[in-house]
């Protein structure tokens, strides 16, 4: 069974008189453990397919099936626990809330799980071990470099074990060697069994995923699997990492 | 682990995390939470500052309410509590003053009166004997034989003051009970020489403990003949009070208008002429008191209710703001996760918090404003429990209101569009 499965997805959005058509029918099957790369023009709407996938959205028609779950006809609640179990989101401008220390920002999705304090502390050291950052515990984002902040993020997308991790251009925002420095990252995640979703605009960055899904006026143009350049791994086994 | 334990901890969890955050945006935005807290600091302020003067002026009145019995009465110059004007305060002063000899004379005439006492309070003064000092706050007054029947007071030990000590102006005293064991703790006191503020006089008499004191001088008195007294010691300003006990409890009121009448007639009060004295029974007392703090009440009601609307209304006003500066970590809470109802807890968690820092210095200056009262008129300080959970409450209520609309406009915000927002 695929871990994702769209049927026929549409998106719409009503603009007054004007209907825009931000999706049209987009199909697609996403296996646990894959690597992969969405990428088209401005405005292709890949943004729009990535927080369909990631339930901030739901589609205006068509089926969407997550971990066997009929994410389609979910209220706002299911939704919500749904991305609080099952998605880890890693944005362009990282998004951590400036007021809070790394560790808090990290620890934020166990408050919503409702995981008790102590081991919540525990999880957020690990994640935050596991990017590299277990010396920054107590710095607000502002005490933190651009790649640091990505760092952060990536810790709390992956702090509660989630289903996959969708990442909307993060190296948007960072110069070219830290951006570089955050796709090692992604693929090591990868390689310890994560699922990985990225939306990017760099070919080079995209090289290193196995497959390439291209959008065009919300559509899928193309949908190559390929041997990535490098860190190919040898059997895909769905690991859950410590 | 039970779905409802675990149902409760998420609750608490959620709880924290919401104090937590609140506390932390309120440190952020100092001059503004400042301004917002201001209104409930004067709303509470202004129902903790009254109720606390009136938990001292209640204090005041039980001290008064103790002296008399139940089917006694009292006439007096000035009214026992004062809440009036400067006008009323005149009029007060240019009374004749109640003198001894009007005193007996309702004695004599009085026939449904059991007993009639005159008694002066001399001041508040230290007591002294061979074995013991007290505090400076013993109450020294002057009797006359029946004042102890008018107060219902009995003899433990010794007797009672006498119409020859009267006659004699006898350095002689009688004791309230607390006020014997303080100072005679070995044995008697009757018979023994004890010092009144430095001045000599002989026990003769010790007062058997009365029974529940309602928070009054709690027996820590002396008694003197009037007559020595009044040779000795200036009176307070009240003057002297005529203290009357009815024959019969069905009497009460009958024997009120005869002691009335028999004033006026000995004061030539003319006929129509309102009466130069007061007279009252703890009856009177409590009625004058709830009539007065009834309009106190209700004044501070409509203050404070005012002030609590427009604090409201600023609370509502500030907690807009902080929704739209916070759109985006609004968005981010939604993507990992946070439900509407925890982000429009979280809103409302924080309005009450605002409330409560704001309610909790308005108690603060309160409790300290209506104690001022009782240091200015020497009564024991008061804290008014019941003031201040109302406080509590009302805090909480007026956070829960004005926060709710914030709340719902914070949780009904689309994810996405808060993530995208500038
Ligand atoms: N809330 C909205 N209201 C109206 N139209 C929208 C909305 N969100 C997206 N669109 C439209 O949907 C289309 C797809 O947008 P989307 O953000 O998915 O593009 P994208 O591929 O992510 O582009 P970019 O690479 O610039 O991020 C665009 O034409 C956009 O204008
Ligand atoms: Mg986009």
């Amino acid at each position: 069974m695929s871990l994702i499965r769209l049927e026929n997805i549409t998106r719409c959005y009503q603009m007054g008189e004007e209907t825009i058509h931000a999706l049209r029918g987009v199909s697609l099957e996403i296996e646990r453990g894959e690597y992969v790369a969405i990428m088209g023009p401005s405005g292709s709407g890949k943004s729009t397919l990535m927080n369909l996938i990631g339930c901030l959205d739901t589609p205006s028609s068509g089926g969407y099936e997550l971990n066997g779950a009929r994410v389609s006809e979910m209220d706002d609640n299911e939704l919500a626990a749904i991305r609080n179990r099952e998605i880890g989101f890693v944005f362009q401008t990282f998004n951590l809330l400036a007021r809070l220390n790394a560790l808090r920002n990290v620890e934020l999705p166990l408050v919503y799980a409702g995981v008790p304090s102590g081991e919540r502390r525990r999880l957020a050291r690990e994640a935050l071990a596991q990017v590299g950052l277990a010396d920054r515990l107590r710095h607000r984002p502002n005490q933190l470099s651009g790649g640091q902040r990505q760092r952060v993020a990536i810790a709390r997308a992956l702090v509660n074990r989630p289903a996959i991790l969708l990442a909307d251009e993060p190296t948007g925002n960072l110069d070219s060697k830290t951006g570089e420095e955050i796709m090692a990252l992604f693929v090591e995640l990868w390689r310890n069994g994560n699922t990985i979703i990225i939306v990017t605009h760099e070919e080079d960055v995209a090289r290193r995923a196995r497959r390439v899904i291209r959008l065009r006026d919300g559509g899928i143009a193309g949908d190559d699997r390929h041997k990535p350049a490098s860190g190919e791994r040898a059997v895909i086994t769905p690991v859950a990492q410590t | 682990m039970t779905m409802r334990a675990r149902h409760v901890r998420l609750w608490l969890g959620e709880l924290r995390e919401s104090v937590f955050m609140s506390l932390h945006a309120i440190a952020v935005h100092k001059l503004r939470s400042t301004l917002t807290l201001l209104g409930v600091l004067i709303g509470v302020f202004s129902i903790i500052v009254v109720s606390t003067a009136m938990r001292v002026l209640e204090q005041n009145v039980e001290r008064n309410l103790s002296q008399l019995g139940g089917s006694t009465f009292a006439v007096q110059k000035f009214p026992p509590v004062q809440f009036g004007n400067r006008r009323d305060w005149e009029k007060y002063w240019r009374r004749k003053d109640i003198t001894l000899e009007q005193g007996k004379v309702v004695e004599e005439k009085a026939t449904l009166a059991g007993a009639v006492g005159v008694e002066g309070r001399f001041w508040s003064g230290r007591v002294r004997t061979i074995y013991a000092k007290t505090g400076p706050a013993v109450a020294l007054f002057g009797e006359t034989p029946g004042s102890f029947a008018a107060h219902g007071w009995e003899i433990a030990d010794g007797r009672i003051l006498t119409t020859p000590d009267l006659d004699e102006r006898a350095a002689v005293c009688v004791l309230g009970a607390a006020l014997a064991k303080t100072i005679f703790p070995f044995g008697s006191a009757v018979g023994q020489p004890v010092k009144l503020n430095g001045i000599p006089y002989n026990v003769v008499g010790v007062l058997a403990p009365q029974g529940k004191s309602l928070g009054g001088l709690g027996d820590n008195f002396a008694l003197i003949p009037l007559t020595t007294g009044l040779g000795r010691y200036g009176l307070r300003w009240s003057g002297l009070s005529i203290l009357v006990e009815a024959r019969s409890a069905i009497g009460y009121a009958d024997c009120m208008e005869q002691v009335r009448d028999v004033l006026r007639g000995v004061r030539h009060v003319l006929p129509g002429q309102a009466d130069d004295f007061e007279i009252f029974s703890n009856d009177t007392l409590i009625g004058q008191f709830k009539s007065f703090t009834l309009a106190v009440r209700i004044g501070v009601a409509v203050v404070s209710s005012l002030a609590l609307l427009a604090a409201g209304v600023g609370i509502m006003n500030i907690m807009l703001v902080s929704v739209t500066e916070r759109t985006r970590e609004i968005g981010v809470r939604r993507a990992i996760g946070a439900r509407k109802r925890n982000i429009a807890v979280q809103f409302i968690i924080e309005a009450i918090v605002l409330c409560e820092i704001g309610g909790a210095f308005g108690t603060l200056l309160g409790v300290a404003g209506g104690n001022i009262l009782a240091w200015r008129m020497k009564l024991p300080p008061a804290l008014p429990l019941g003031g201040i959970v109302l406080a509590v409450i009302l805090c909480s209520v007026v956070g829960t209101i004005f926060g709710t609309y914030p709340a719902l406009k914070a949780a009904n915000l689309d994810p996405i569009e808060s993530l995208r927002y500038e």
